[in-house]
């Protein structure tokens, strides 16, 4: 029972694989039967999560914006995710005239496929892992980019201008955003001299975030543009192009992207959690996996936490200020950032671990501080100075100094 | 497990299907994909070979994996530059048909 | 048949079959997304070539990048009237497919001839792969770093050379006063 207790997945997997061969399966039978089974659970389980991912956004929301979120379905409204579904699940699917059959039915598919691909490689705890690549990082990189696809064949299959419209702009913000996403990627890779996520994890003894703020925060940013959350929402707003590349899904389908979005939202805390908050790492959690597992959902739901609040208190940007703040701000600071690490790290080679963090934490504060005054020079340098003079004066508030004055 | 010339006839075949793609096809970007196809052939190729390789001598070759880096990047650039051309000659042409892009012929 | 054989004979069909069909399909959209099927399928057989980091790669770059690129240009190029109605292949395809399929027999036959194709790829040792040493045998003088730098230095010629051709030019108003 303590087994169980302790380690509850590895358990669970011993039982099954002595089971099986117990039935007389071969042993490769058993392990193919065993992966198929934590595969067909494992996704089950994150689409079912859903639900209550999107229950904790509305009362989240609700909050930030001054109002109970839903609280009529059940206590705190806990069962309106589940009467959305029911809802969503009879609503009648409509062909729009002339679309494409296959582009149009696929993009939902794989719009869920790809992220629930991604938390294949995602280690939850000591022992809680699906696989252990030894490109665990690229391969999910790789595979977060295959949900551009499905927006592509979204916005073609629909037959309708606004929906390839919306299509296009989107799939440019989701690849601009993979640039700086990409090369911030390099600094935990360099930090821990591998690509595979069970590495990173157990290399942060001191949390990445602390070694390095900065690129801890343009990944977040970018990461939250790849998902297509607000402030990035322009895809989906409805008052931008009618809602872009599902204007003319319903019932199903249309539940099925919503799905995606969330589960994307989640999987982008669970992530960033992993690379830069330490992941499952924590007091204990090497002996009791089952901790491991624990404060590992602790920070992807604070994580998760901070993703709501910048959709609730943030407005949305114009198109062509996300490409500016992209090509013009994130990518080079990135490139900076990361070719100062790497020159950092070379230089500080076998000098003790009290040494390098601070060093490398004093560089990320620099870069920013130089970063914040060329972008703030930039914008002040743009707005022409007022002068006033008597004909039209400036509206500063100037305190009153002297009767004199102010009669004259 | 599986047998090399198993994957050097799979990669023969990709090549072959993507040679037929370039000759037949009208549309430029439909030549274009051809064109891809018989890259990714190449690329299985080294890749087949590299494993070779490291199975019968110890080392790895690392001629191979730097070669299938290069192929990537040369597929890549271009692809772009030849979508680019492509896009180009729609303005002017209105055309994508590899026929009808004859100004200077004869 | 152990099962990494079906396995292979089965990415390798799906792969095989994806790539006829982008090549003979009849609008230009399905071609591309077949094309999308067979690099997955390339995809999946460099993974079980064991070369782990080219099947991420083939992912994230063919896929991600480059197929996204060919929609895109086909999207920007259809005249949507008369597509469906044209063939896909030009006239004169069967001497096409004859030369195609004696291209192949000639390398089949040329395969079938080493004695040594026949050898069973088995599988390698966990780390055989040595992606630290293929970083530094790209960053090496002695070794690869001069291929490295013109292919960047070429990737920089394509970027700016595919912007200057694709930009739209705006008309050029009258005279200059």
């Amino acid at each position: 029972m303590i087994d169980f207790l302790r380690d509850p997945i590895a358990f669970l997997t011993q039982w099954l694989n002595t089971t099986l061969l117990g039935w007389g399966l071969s042993e490769q039978a058993a392990q193919i039967t065993g992966f198929a089974i934590g595969a067909f659970v494992a996704a089950t389980g994150a689409m079912m999560f859903v639900t209550i991912l999107i229950w904790a956004e509305r009362k989240l929301i609700g909050r930030i914006q001054d109002r109970y979120g839903p609280n009529r379905v059940g206590p705190f409204g806990i069962f309106q995710s589940i009467a959305d579904l029911v809802k969503i699940f009879i609503k009648e699917h409509i062909d729009p005239v002339g679309m494409d059959w296959l582009p149009f039915n696929l993009a939902p598919v794989l719009s869920v496929a790809a992220v629930l691909t991604m938390w294949v490689a995602i280690p939850f705890a000591a022992t809680v892992y699906g696989v252990d690549f030894n490109v665990g990082l690229l391969y999910l990189v790789a595979v977060g980019g295959l949900g551009e696809l499905a927006v592509i064949m979204a916005g073609w299959g629909s037959n309708n201008k606004y929906a390839l419209l919306g299509a296009f702009r989107a799939v440019a913000m989701f690849i601009s955003y993979e640039v700086p996403m990409v090369i911030t990627l390099l600094i935990p890779v360099m930090l821990t001299g591998s690509l595979s996520m069970n590495d990173i994890v157990r290399q942060q003894d001191v949390w990445f975030i602390v070694v390095s703020p900065l690129a801890a925060l343009i990944f977040f940013i970018s990461q939250v543009a790849e998902v297509g959350r607000s402030p990035f929402d322009l895809t989906e707003a409805e008052s931008e192009l009618v809602s872009g590349f599902n204007v003319e899904y319903s019932g199903l389908k249309f539940g099925m992207f919503y799905v995606a979005d969330f589960l994307h939202a989640f999987t982008i805390s669970l992530l960033f959690s992993a690379l830069f908050l330490g992941g499952w790492r924590g007091p204990g959690a090497e002996e009791i996996p089952i901790l491991g597992f624990i404060y590992f959902a602790i920070k992807s739901s604070l994580v998760y936490f901070l993703v709501i609040l910048m959709r609730g208190s943030l407005p949305r940007f114009r198109v062509d200020h996300m490409m500016d703040f992209n090509w013009k701000l994130l990518t080079p600071l990135s490139l900076v950032l990361v070719v100062l690490t790497a020159l950092a790290l070379k230089l500080m080679t076998g000098l003790s671990l009290w040494v390098q963090i601070p060093v490398l934490l004093v560089l990320n504060g620099l870069v920013f501080l130089m970063a914040q005054r060329m972008v703030t020079g930039f914008f002040r340098r743009r707005r022409p100075r007022e002068v006033g003079d008597r004909s039209r004066p400036v509206a500063h508030y100037t305190p009153p100094q002297s009767d004199s004055e102010a009669q004259g | 497990m599986i047998p090399m010339s198993w994957y050097l006839v799979i990669a023969a075949a990709l090549f072959c299907v993507g040679l037929f793609g370039v000759l037949s096809r009208r549309n430029a970007v439909g030549i274009l994909i051809g064109v891809e196809l018989m890259l990714n052939a190449v690329n299985i190729n080294l890749l087949t070979f590299w494993h070779y390789y490291i199975q019968v001598n110890a080392e790895p070759p690392l001629n191979a994996l730097v070669f299938t880096a290069i192929v990537f990047i040369v597929a890549a650039a271009e692809t772009a530059i030849g979508l680019a051309l492509i896009i180009n000659a729609y303005r002017q042409r209105s055309t994508v048909i590899a026929n009808d892009l004859n100004l200077l012929k004869g | 048949m152990t099962p990494m054989q079906i396995t292979f004979i089965l990415i390798a069909a799906v792969t095989l079959v994806s790539a006829v069909m982008a090549v003979t399909a009849r609008r230009m959209m399905h071609a591309a997304l077949w094309l999308i099927a067979t690099l997955m399928g390339v995809a999946m057989l460099f993974a079980t070539l064991q070369a782990s980091f080219f099947a991420v790669v083939q992912v994230m770059v063919y896929v991600g990048a480059i197929a996204i690129l060919i929609l895109f240009a086909i999207m920007l190029t259809r005249r949507s009237t008369l597509e469906s109605d044209q063939a896909s292949l030009g006239s004169g395809w069967i001497i096409n497919a004859l030369a195609a399929v004696g291209v192949f027999a000639a390398l089949v036959t040329a395969v079938w001839a080493w004695p040594a194709a026949e050898t069973v790829l088995t599988e390698l040792p966990k780390d055989a792969e040595q992606l630290g040493l293929l970083g530094q045998i790209i960053a090496d003088p002695n070794g690869f770093a001069v291929p490295f730098e013109v292919s960047s230095v070429l990737l920089v010629a394509v970027l700016v050379g595919a912007i200057y051709l694709a930009v739209e030019r705006k008309p050029q108003r009258g005279g200059r006063q």
